[in-house]
């Protein structure tokens, strides 16, 4: 068995396997990047919602937050916190942190005047319009 | 030892197992933070201790990849690294980088430091794991090259063993999928898709292949097993490895906006990725028991043989209880996440590092093996250390039920920060693992401070008498 089965063999399985199965996963990556920008509405990313992004990317909120499921599980998701709180309670919590409350967990206060909360508002509104397939299964995220 | 340019792994191993202590510290502190939000804050808020903790992990399995291919590739190719001194200055620039970008982190504010390097003409910043300012990516980027450079020259002056193709190749992978990290789209799903092109491709694809390297090494060194057979298992492991986990990626576009043919495809691919494991513990076992000689060092030959089991463990098992779509839809982005990250991160990547260092070290200090004493030292800290891990892991997990039933499959579910209240004694529980699993990496680390080495007369001496 062992001589009918040589190293060069098992070397061909690799680079042929790794090689086919690299261009299947590039034909689908391209394919999904066609069909992507309908998914999330990339029409609606307007420079509101961009400034938004910036602010939410160097304020590192992933640190903390998961956004449709990735990120750090120390505090909500935020896929979905625009359906589930609404833009007024967004911007007035953002505004009063952090909380203080002893043990609890905190969440720094960011200083962003009204323009900035409006436009982070304005990108976790378009964040809450992706079709994830339906997920996260119900509003808590 | 053969080769004196080979010394140059060492302190690469040094350093990994240094920033491997600091990865420990943060994340005890943010295990606390789980358990009491206002500590340390607002001086070290959650997320820079989250970052700290996760760039260390990362930046010392590659310092203790680079040490092992230092290490590995002249002894492979029989004949000294192509230049010592370059391998030596990269070290230095790599270590000074990691400890800038650790330092930045903790005194400066993200945005600040966001705003002080560049980030708004090329923004790479806010993305896990990937936190680091632009000219420390660039940094990363030199570093592997003059690693590859290094490893690539030697290869070709030498003799081209499989185990050496196989470890140059996937270094040359490393630095290939860590360039996506230059690609931050402003569409938040297109960034996600690519960012798994850097993390799924590492921690899923190229690292498997190190890993394979590295574990091949070190049996066919402390087996004598024929390195044919050991070369031949080793392509097919590496061969399953991308055969399910090219595609397998899918299992992270299930929910984050790609299309929904990858719920199918990711989840049929991803079912295949603990096979490679599962054929690495064959691999491993079946060696070991056709050894034909026994090798001093227990130690090392102990790693050996855990790696593939954790590995199996976290990366196979934990990994394929929330891989499959029906279920992760329940438990993503949840404590499952991060119980299979811990288990598999551990089980892979660092036993596999704590194994070649457990080989070359003492190689490296004139030893063929160290001292029964120091040897001991070293498997209790193995022990501790393992055991620790699964009972993070186990505790992570209890949090993740706690969140499934509560928040994510209840008929009335709760809010987040409720929820999290309800989990508490298993977050209790995970901290109590991290302060055994730190108290076992410094058994593990006192093992280092034995003078002597392994001796053949004595040990029997004690071993008949007893």
């Amino acid at each position: 068995m062992q001589q009918v089965f040589t190293k060069a063999m098992a070397r061909n399985i690799f680079l042929g396997g790794a090689g086919f199965f690299l261009i299947i996963y590039l034909l689908l990556a391209y394919d999904s990047f066609q069909q992507i920008p309908i998914r999330d509405h990339a029409v609606n990313l307007t420079p509101s919602v961009l400034r938004g992004k910036y602010l939410f990317d160097t304020n590192d909120c992933i640190g903390c937050h998961t956004v449709n499921g990735e990120g750090a599980y120390y505090a909500p998701e935020l896929g979905n916190v625009y359906k589930r709180r609404g833009p007024e309670f967004i911007k007035a919590w953002i505004h009063a942190q952090p909380s203080g409350a002893p043990g609890r967990r905190q969440m720094p206060n960011f200083h962003f005047n009204a323009d900035q909360l409006n436009d982070i508002t304005a990108y976790l509104q378009w964040l809450s319009n992706i079709d994830t397939n339906k997920w996260p299964p119900n509003i808590e995220g | 030892m053969n080769y004196q340019s080979q010394r140059v792994a060492k302190p690469y191993f040094i350093a990994a197992l240094g920033l491997f202590v600091g990865q420990i510290v943060f994340g005890l502190i943010a295990g606390l933070q789980y358990l009491n939000g206002t500590f340390l804050f607002p001086a070290l808020p959650f997320d820079v201790v989250h970052m700290s903790h996760t760039n260390l992990l990362i930046v010392w399995l590659l310092m203790a990849f680079m040490g092992a291919a230092y290490f590995i590739v002249p002894e492979e190719a029989q004949t000294e690294l192509y230049s010592p001194k370059l391998a030596l200055i990269t070290f230095w620039v790599f270590l000074a980088a990691g400890a800038v970008t650790i330092l930045s982190y903790l005194f400066v504010p993200y945005t600040q430091l966001a705003a002080m390097t560049g980030n708004a003409v090329l923004p790479t910043m806010g993305r896990g794991y990937l936190e680091q300012p632009l000219p420390i990516k660039v940094g990363i980027v030199l570093v592997a090259l003059s690693l590859l450079f290094n490893v690539t020259m030697t290869l070709i002056k030498g003799r081209k063993t499989s185990i050496n193709i196989i470890l140059v190749g996937s270094l040359w992978g490393l630095a290939l999928l860590f360039l996506p990290a230059f690609y931050f789209p402003q569409d938040t799903v297109k960034a996600s898709f690519g960012w798994w092109w850097v993390v799924h491709g590492w921690v899923e694809g190229d690292w498997e292949l190190i890993l394979g390297a590295l574990l091949g090494f070190i049996l066919i060194k402390m087996t004598g097993v024929d390195r044919e057979i050991i070369e031949k298992w080793i392509y097919i492991i590496i061969a399953m490895t991308l055969i399910s986990g090219l595609v397998g990626i899918g299992h992270h576009y299930y929910y984050t906006g790609a299309p929904a043919y990858w719920i199918w495809l990711g989840s049929i691919f991803s079912a295949l990725e603990p096979i490679p494991f599962m054929l690495l513990i064959a691999f491993s076992f079946k060696t070991l028991l056709q050894r034909r000689r026994e090798h001093p060092n227990k130690a090392a030959m102990l790693w050996a043989m855990g790696t593939p089991i954790m590995a199996f463990l976290g990366a196979g098992l934990w990994g394929f209880m929330i891989t499959l779509a029906p279920v992760q839809y329940y438990i993503h982005g949840t404590q499952f996440t991060a119980a299979h990250g811990h288990l598999a991160f551990f089980g892979a990547y660092a036993m596999i590092a704590l194994a070649i260092i457990s080989y070359a070290m003492p190689l490296l200090r004139g030893r063929t093996a160290n001292s029964m004493v120091a040897q001991r030292w070293e498997m209790t800290g193995f022990w501790f250390m393992t055991l620790s891990m699964i009972g993070i892991t186990l505790a992570l997990t209890g949090a993740g039920i706690v969140t499934l039933f509560l928040q994510r499959a209840a008929e009335d579910p709760m809010g987040f920060m409720q929820v999290q209240d309800k989990a508490r004694v298993f977050f209790w529980i995970r901290e109590f693992f991290g302060v055994s699993f730190f108290t076992g990496l410094l058994i593990y680390l006192r093992s280092f401070f034995f003078a002597g080495e392994y001796e053949y007369a004595n040990e029997m001496k004690q071993a008949l008498s007893k």
